[in-house]
């Protein structure tokens, strides 16, 4: 049961969401978890069902119901297959918040990583960068590698070293330092918008922020980047921290003001979901309520707005030519249904052959921390998508989310296979470079 | 208390100990199927993932005396796989390879889990084609199929499930296994047990394998799709195709709510400002589609349609399809609990009874969706309707009923595809008629004496002295 005084996040949610699954199977096809168990409870009907039973009273949140809601991917692929029109995300986060809430999962190891991860490292992003800073000179200086050489990992649980192993490489430079706060546009001034740098895009992936601005720039939109940004929040929502995901959304609000912009760019799929559904989260917010949904409309994902705005075609091409293929982040294709953009985006850069990969859309295990947390299911999703992506021949796989480049850049590197990993804006960014060259 | 822990350890060596469900979470999983406002918590739910389980299953349930419900997928529509209290479930979804695909004799055999879908896949895999593809198709499993005589969107030209079906491997109620039926098209060595076992929802025994019969992959098809202003107009095109003597594959319908839910969700283009949709389809040779197909629209004109789309690309037609096939599942836009039917009409009876159907709903002041099966005369009407509010519930009871007696007073059927199961059990015996009814409860009773398998469904056992 809940604590007094604090309302269960299942039992406040509108009836009309729960109630809304009519149990008729047809997302069960298209859930990774259910394809591997073919267990009821591991599929998008078993959990409703659950979810359903915590908000009637008719289940405790137990730790079996917690664990569940962390068996979950949220790749939210249930939702597409879904034509009742299901809110499984929304359902998802509040059945998250219900698990935290509950307390049944609760340790005191699970609660310190907890409180150092989301309140501590993504609370304000200069502690990140810092983490990030140490982080780099342990990779830099030549550590990293005799850490690995000398066995000590041999001597650490078998989790921790899969944990090291993993270690994504941290870019020499933030975000702001590549970038100005703000880029003037090339040519005629057509759009005025502002770019998100992420939380792990701006530690890891730098460059593709840099590469973003410099493909806006030359679509003719000024670019504003400030240079101090706040985490989206969709780290503390999916982590059932739905409180501290509002305060997250009401300082970048405070940050950005929709109405100073067309549009405001992210180009990390996961946080794009996020950031779109600020309304949904302030709803009941009488200061903010009005702002975010405005806010809601100006978030665009970079693919679905250089769509919308007409791609400048490269005078450049790319050297050597490549032969790609596009993984789906779920948080673009199941989460924002952006599925035809990225694919324009490639296809607008000359030198690249379009190779349509098997079974696109289905997870890779990445799903925010889940590969983290849950090892074993990650691996064999990992595992599916590589092989797809060995088969198609390609030296290169473009996707659009900062945690699906770790995953499979990681998947290739474990089988030794020398194909690039990298965002659709990136290979963009190359060509409009070699119009220069 | 005792009595269930030893059943859950017996169950265990049968199958394995994580095989065996009992937490709550996991029963509360299994406590529903596809049908609306049904709900039954089971005793236990077992994996089982070979003939050998489920045939030491039977055995154990036998010797404790306690009721088997078998379960494929679970989208059943009329509660076949709903639990009945303190039970076993049953759960055939790992039981799920396909065993052999026999291209000489064109023959593919299957273990009980394997989804339609994939049996479809296997088939085309070789060149060859399963036709039955019920809406539910990705995930319905195949035994969930042949327990049902599911029918599907080609019912019209390719019959349903059962005119697929050349042999079963059958766990009777006591755990002896069975085979009947075989590879030969023809066999008349005794009764067609076969026969009986198809659309026998899960009473009668437990099919472990299936023998399917398939046939060449038709070599051109052609999906158009109508639009009218008026229902009547879309039901006499139907029966002015089939008075052509056409037999298109598919020749199905939605109406104005339901091409709206179904629009919404699956974004293919349907046009919105019509009153009835029909989706065409006409497959075989060549020549003869092209020239089926104009038959087919200039029938839909002089019926005065008001727009003809046809499908330029087998992508877009298998669009048309999958976006046909999400028809109920969409309805559930409109409300939380969707009570669909499936009465079926002698095809000629079909305009009169989809305006009986008009006429109950307003009458009973319930909103309605209909679609369905067309060429075949069987009709889905939803209601759409809330759980929760009783006297809404119980109008949709009542409007249930005149729609099934008109349905028999038109020489029609209570259910075309969905089985009996508990939906439509207290509706049998005035259906099927007492010499009927004898003959079923004494068929189940030989098969099935101590009552083990399904009970209290489809129909309950004769009162009085045994
Ligand atoms: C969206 C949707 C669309 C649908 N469209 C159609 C359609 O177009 N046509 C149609 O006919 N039906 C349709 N159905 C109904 C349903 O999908 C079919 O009845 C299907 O065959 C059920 O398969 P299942 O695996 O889900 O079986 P379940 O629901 O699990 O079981 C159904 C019955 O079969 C029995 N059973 C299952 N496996 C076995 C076995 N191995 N041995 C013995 N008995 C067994 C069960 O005990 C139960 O009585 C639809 C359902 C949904 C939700
Ligand atoms: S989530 Fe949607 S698709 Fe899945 S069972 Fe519920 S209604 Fe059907
Ligand atoms: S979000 Fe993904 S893993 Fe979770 S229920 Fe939906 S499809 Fe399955």
């Amino acid at each position: 049961m809940s604590p007094p005084g604090r309302q269960s996040p299942l039992k406040g949610l509108d009836y009309s969401v729960v109630q809304q699954c009519m149990h008729c199977g047809l997302c069960l096809p298209t859930c990774p978890t259910y394809d591997a168990t073919k267990l009821e409870r591991n599929s998008p009907r078993g959990r409703i069902a659950l979810m359903r039973a915590v908000a009637d009273d008719r289940l405790t949140p137990s730790k079996a119901f917690a664990e569940e809601m962390y068996f979950c991917l949220g790749c939210l692929a249930c939702m597409t297959a879904c034509p009742a029109g299901v809110n499984y995300a929304e359902l998802f986060e509040n059945a998250r918040a219900e698990a935290e809430q509950s307390g049944v999962l609760d340790s005191p190891r699970r609660t310190l990583l907890r409180t150092l991860v989301l309140k501590w490292l993504f609370g304000d992003l200069r502690r990140l960068r810092f983490v990030g800073a140490l982080l780099r000179f342990y990779q830099r200086w030549g550590l990293q590698a005799f850490v690995r050489r000398s066995g000590v990992l041999r001597l650490m649980p078998p989790r921790l070293q899969e944990l090291e192993a993993m270690t994504p490489v941290v870019q020499p430079r933030v975000s702001s330092q590549l970038i100005a706060p703000l880029t003037p546009a090339q040519g005629t001034r057509r759009f005025r918008v502002a770019v998100l740098t992420g939380c792990a895009q701006d530690l890891m992936f730098s460059d593709v922020n840099r590469d973003t601005v410099e493909v806006l720039a030359r679509n003719g939109c000024e670019v504003f980047t400030p240079a101090r940004q706040v985490c989206c929040g969709s780290l503390h929502a999916h982590n059932g921290e739905l409180d501290q995901a509002r305060d997250q959304a009401r300082r970048q609000i405070d940050l950005l003001p929709p109405d100073q912009f067309d549009a405001i760019i992210t180009n990390a799929a996961g946080c794009g979901s996020h950031l779109k559904h600020y309304s949904a989260l302030l709803s009941d917010d009488p200061r903010y309520a009005q702002l975010a949904k405005a806010w809601d409309g100006k978030v665009k994902d970079i693919h679905e707005w250089l769509a919308m705005i007409g791609i400048e075609p490269p005078q450049g091409r790319l050297n050597p030519e490549s032969r790609v293929t596009y993984h789906e982040a779920c948080h673009l294709c199941h989460g924002q249904k952006i599925t035809t953009q990225p694919r324009q985006v490639l296809r607008a850069v000359p030198g690249v052959t379009l190779v349509e990969l098997p079974e696109s859309t289905w997870c890779c295990g990445s799903a925010g921390i889940y590969n983290l947390i849950q090892p074993e299911m990650a691996g064999q999703l990992l595992d599916r998508k590589v092989g797809h992506i060995l088969s198609t021949e390609v030296d290169t796989v473009a996707t659009g989310n900062p945690g699906c480049l770790l995953q499979v850049r990681q998947g290739m590197s474990q089988r030794g296979k020398a194909v690039r990993v990298v965002h659709p804006v990136t290979l963009l960014a190359e060509a409009y470079r070699r119009e220069r060259a | 208390m005792a009595d269930t822990l030893q059943r859950t350890a017996r169950l265990q060596k049968i199958v394995g100990a994580d095989q065996v469900l009992t937490s709550p979470e996991d029963l509360l999983s299994y406590s529903f199927d596809g049908t609306a406002a049904m709900q039954q918590l089971p005793g236990v739910v077992v994996m089982v993932s070979s003939t050998e389980h489920v045939r030491d299953v039977l055995r154990l349930a036998n010797e404790l005396g306690c009721p088997v419900v078998t379960r494929g997928s679970g989208t059943g529509l009329s509660g076949g796989s709903l639990p009945v209290p303190n039970c076993i479930v049953l759960c055939t979804a790992r039981m799920n390879r396909i065993l052999e695909v026999d291209a000489a004799n064109l023959t593919l055999m299957a273990e009980p889990g394997v989804t339609t879908q994939a049996i479809a896949e296997a088939a085309a895999s070789v060149g060859l084609f399963y036709p039955p593809d019920p809406g539910s198709m990705k995930i319905s499993t195949i035994g969930g199929n042949v327990a049902e005589n599911s029918g599907g969107l080609r019912g019209l030209k390719y019959g349903v499930t059962r005119n697929y079906v050349m042999g079963l491997e059958v766990v009777l109620p006591d755990g002896e296994v069975l085979w009947t039926g075989n590879k030969c098209v023809k066999d008349v060595a005794g009764y067609s047990l076969r026969d009986l076992f198809i659309g026998s929802e899960g009473t009668l025994g437990v099919m472990t394998k299936v023998l399917l019969r398939l046939i060449p992959k038709p070599a051109a098809k052609r999906t158009l799709v109508a639009t009218f202003d008026a229902m009547d107009r879309a039901a006499q095109t139907v029966s002015d195709i089939i008075a052509a003597r056409i037999i298109p594959c598919t020749l199905e319908f939605l109406d104005r709510t339901t091409i709206h839910c179904v629009e919404d969700f699956a974004k293919v283009g349907l046009p919105l400002n019509c009153e009835a949709l029909l989706l065409m389809e006409t497959d075989g040779h060549p020549v003869v589609v092209a020239e089926e197909a104009a038959q087919m629209e200039a029938i839909a004109r002089a019926q005065g349609c008001m727009e003809i789309r046809v499908a330029q690309t087998e992508a877009e037609a298998q669009q048309l399809s999958t976006a046909r096939r999400s028809a109920f599942s969409a309805l559930a836009r409109l409300a939380p609990t969707t009570i669909l039917e499936d009465a079926t009409v002698p095809r000629s009876e079909l305009a009169r009874m989809i305006r009986f159907v008009a006429e109950v709903a307003k009458k009973y002041r319930l909103r309605v969706g209909t679609f369905g099966h067309m060429g075949d005369g069987n009709l889905h009407p939803t209601f759409l309707t809330d759980e929760r509010n009783l006297d809404e519930m119980h109008r949709v009871e009542e409007a249930f009923k005149e729609i099934f007696e008109e349905a028999i007073r038109l020489g029609g059927t209570i259910t075309g595809e969905h089985g009996v199961g508990l939906a439509k059990k207290s509706f049998l015996p005035r259906f099927a008629g007492d010499a009927q009814m004898r003959v079923l409860r004494e068929l189940r009773k030989a098969l099935d004496p101590s009552g083990l398998l399904n009970p209290g469904k489809m129909f309950d056992p004769a009162k009085g002295p045994a």
